[in-house]
């Protein structure tokens, strides 16, 4: 099978190498790291009609520039609204393009959305850690940071007519507060904070990185001593730092910390909540263990659907303009 | 204390043994994390040791908090609540002054020399703690006594990997450049992510550490050799 090789002109800060990571490593000190937006990047597999899990390309707002130096290849774009200019046409994600020789792609911050994710059909084989190529941004295991100068090959790769045009937004994602269990360690907040945790509104910081999300609001204040020990901490998890700051820790998040976590955000949240930017305002609403269980397990059919329905081929070109001159005449009869 | 259980988003349960570290709540948290892992319920995704609790993390599809909660119970009724040993581990250490930057301050704010200082730490009773802050970060306790530092008022940049620091009853051997605040006495060629796919971490939670004393050429001629992975 053929090969392409994309070389890289252009790379913002925190455009890295992703595939559908490494769990299972928390007790050695390893988060799962992976993609931020986990169902953006599911749904660019899908859309070419990937195997999940195949390693992409995660566009930070800092964008992305590469030229096809050899080979062609289909490429699918997803995650928020970047810009997307390919050979001389601007677009935005949640697209499928195909890159041939000496054609370049741009991927840039666009009207919203913090990450975007470049997939490909075809392989791309980078440094693995841990069984994963997935990037954990501070240590720069796994695959790596993209930056300007680095030549991606990308192996087996194809040219999929059939996928080419727009793919179809998970709009089925809810478009309200930012749903938190309370907890683990609500019991260092004052009852005040806990109410100004779920009646207020925060704004996301520019501290903003792939290990987590400053949050700027009232000042959540802890209930006494702020010298406890450290325990676990997951994706969502919101810790308060000792000035009443909360952050939300996402990808890259240490294992543990001595911070004490006000509430976790539900897995199914965590996506949409990385697309934010710096200055947006963000609610949260508090729900009970039990309930976040009924709403992921709602959540994860909607999901299963949604990429079922992305990972449809639409057929060829010729094959759609059939299709829609069918319909056409249809409707004229 | 009786164990507490708190849920942990849709998909974790936070069993707490106790509000402020001891060697008994470790030890039921060391114990409670063999008899999951060694025969893990349905569900059970990965179990994370910390100080005072075990985060035991599960697949939402399959169970929920009220179902792992009910299936704790019942290990921790039949809990073996002597302590577990752990492997011990073996990891070398070089006090070279220029390996060390921070021997001598330990050795003035502790009024001892820079022998008894290096003596106190090699008799320290290791065991690992809990991994965090960074991939392969175990934190070791059982530093002796009279050599308890409080941390730095402000961290240091640019630590080298492999470097040994330690900070009140903690020590740690760092796997990456990164900042610090705790006292640099001394560098290790043994690395804790060792790059054997079967085996990448050299320490479980639980294991004893003993520090093995050696000179500035034994360590430059192993860091020569194996490559932190």
């Amino acid at each position: 099978m053929a090969d392409a090789e994309l070389s890289v002109t252009f790379a913002g800060p925190l455009v890295t190498i992703q595939d559908a990571g490494r769990p299972g490593n928390m007790r050695y000190g390893v988060a799962a790291s992976g993609p931020m937006d986990r169902l953006a990047y599911d749904a660019a597999h899908a859309a070419l009609g990937n195997e999940p899990g195949l390693t992409a390309i995660e566009v930070s707002l800092g964008g992305l520039m590469l030229v096809c130096s050899k080979g062609s290849l289909t490429v699918a774009i997803t995650g928020g609204d970047f810009v997307v200019e390919h050979a001389g046409q601007k677009t935005s994600s949640w697209t499928i393009l195909t890159l041939r020789q000496g054609e370049k792609l741009a991927i840039r911050a666009g009207k919203a959305g913090s990450w975007a994710y470049l997939a490909f059909a075809g392989a791309l084989a980078t440094d693995d850690w841990l069984g994963s190529q997935a990037t954990h941004s501070t240590s720069g295991f796994g695959g790596g940071a993209v930056q300007a100068g680095r030549s991606l090959v990308i192996s087996d790769t194809e040219v999929r007519d059939d996928r080419l045009g727009d793919i179809a937004k998970p709009e089925f994602i809810p478009n309200g507060p930012v749903r938190v269990v309370i907890g683990p360690q609500d019991q260092h907040f004052t009852s005040l904070a806990i109410e100004h945790f779920t009646s207020e509104t925060f704004s996301v910081t520019d501290a903003y990185d792939r290990m987590g999300m400053r949050l700027s609001g009232p000042a959540l204040e802890l209930d006494g001593a702020l010298s406890i020990p450290s325990e676990p901490i997951v994706r969502g998890s919101v810790q308060v730092s000792g000035d009443g700051v909360p952050t939300i820790l996402l990808a890259d998040h240490q294992t543990t910390g001595g911070y004490p976590k006000i509430a976790t955000v539900i897995s199914c949240d965590t996506d949409s909540l990385t697309q934010l930017r710096a200055g947006q305002i963000m609610r949260f609403v508090s729900i009970t263990g039990q309930q976040s269980v009924d709403e992921v397990r709602n959540f994860v059919i909607r999901r299963k659907q949604y990429l079922e329905d992305v990972s449809i081929a639409r057929g060829s070109l010729e094959q759609r303009l059939m299709r829609e001159n069918l319909i056409h005449g249809f409707i004229e009869d | 204390m009786d164990p507490y259980f708190k849920a942990v988003a849709d998909h974790a349960l936070l069993v707490t043994f106790a509000d402020q570290i001891s060697d008994g709540a470790h030890a039921s948290i060391i114990a409670l994390d063999k008899a999951i892992t060694s025969n893990p319920p349905d569900g059970i995704t990965e179990t994370v040791p910390a100080l005072v609790n075990l985060l035991i993390a599960f697949d939402p599809i399959v169970t929920d908090h009220s179902m792992i909660e009910g299936k704790v119970r019942t290990l921790l009724e039949n809990l073996e609540t002597q302590r577990i040993e752990g492997i011990q581990r073996r990891v070398q250490i070089c006090y070279e002054t220029s390996l060390a930057p921070d021997l001598e301050a330990v050795a003035s704010t502790t009024g001892l020399s820079i022998d008894a200082v290096i003596n106190a730490h090699l008799t320290g009773d290791f065991q690992v703690l809990m991994y965090g802050f960074a991939p392969g970060y175990a934190y070791l306790s059982g530093v002796s006594e009279n050599i308890h530092v409080p941390r730095k008022t402000a961290a240091v940049r640019d630590v080298p990997a492999g470097s040994v620091i330690i900070a009140g009853p903690q020590c740690l051997i760092t796997t990456l450049t990164m900042p610090t605040g705790w006292s640099i006495i001394g560098r290790s060629p043994s690395p804790i992510l060792t790059g054997d796919p079967a085996h990448p971490f050299l320490f479980d939670v639980g294991d004893r550490v003993a520090f093995e004393r050696i000179d500035l050429k034994t360590f430059e001629n192993l860091v020569r050799e194996p490559a932190y992975g």
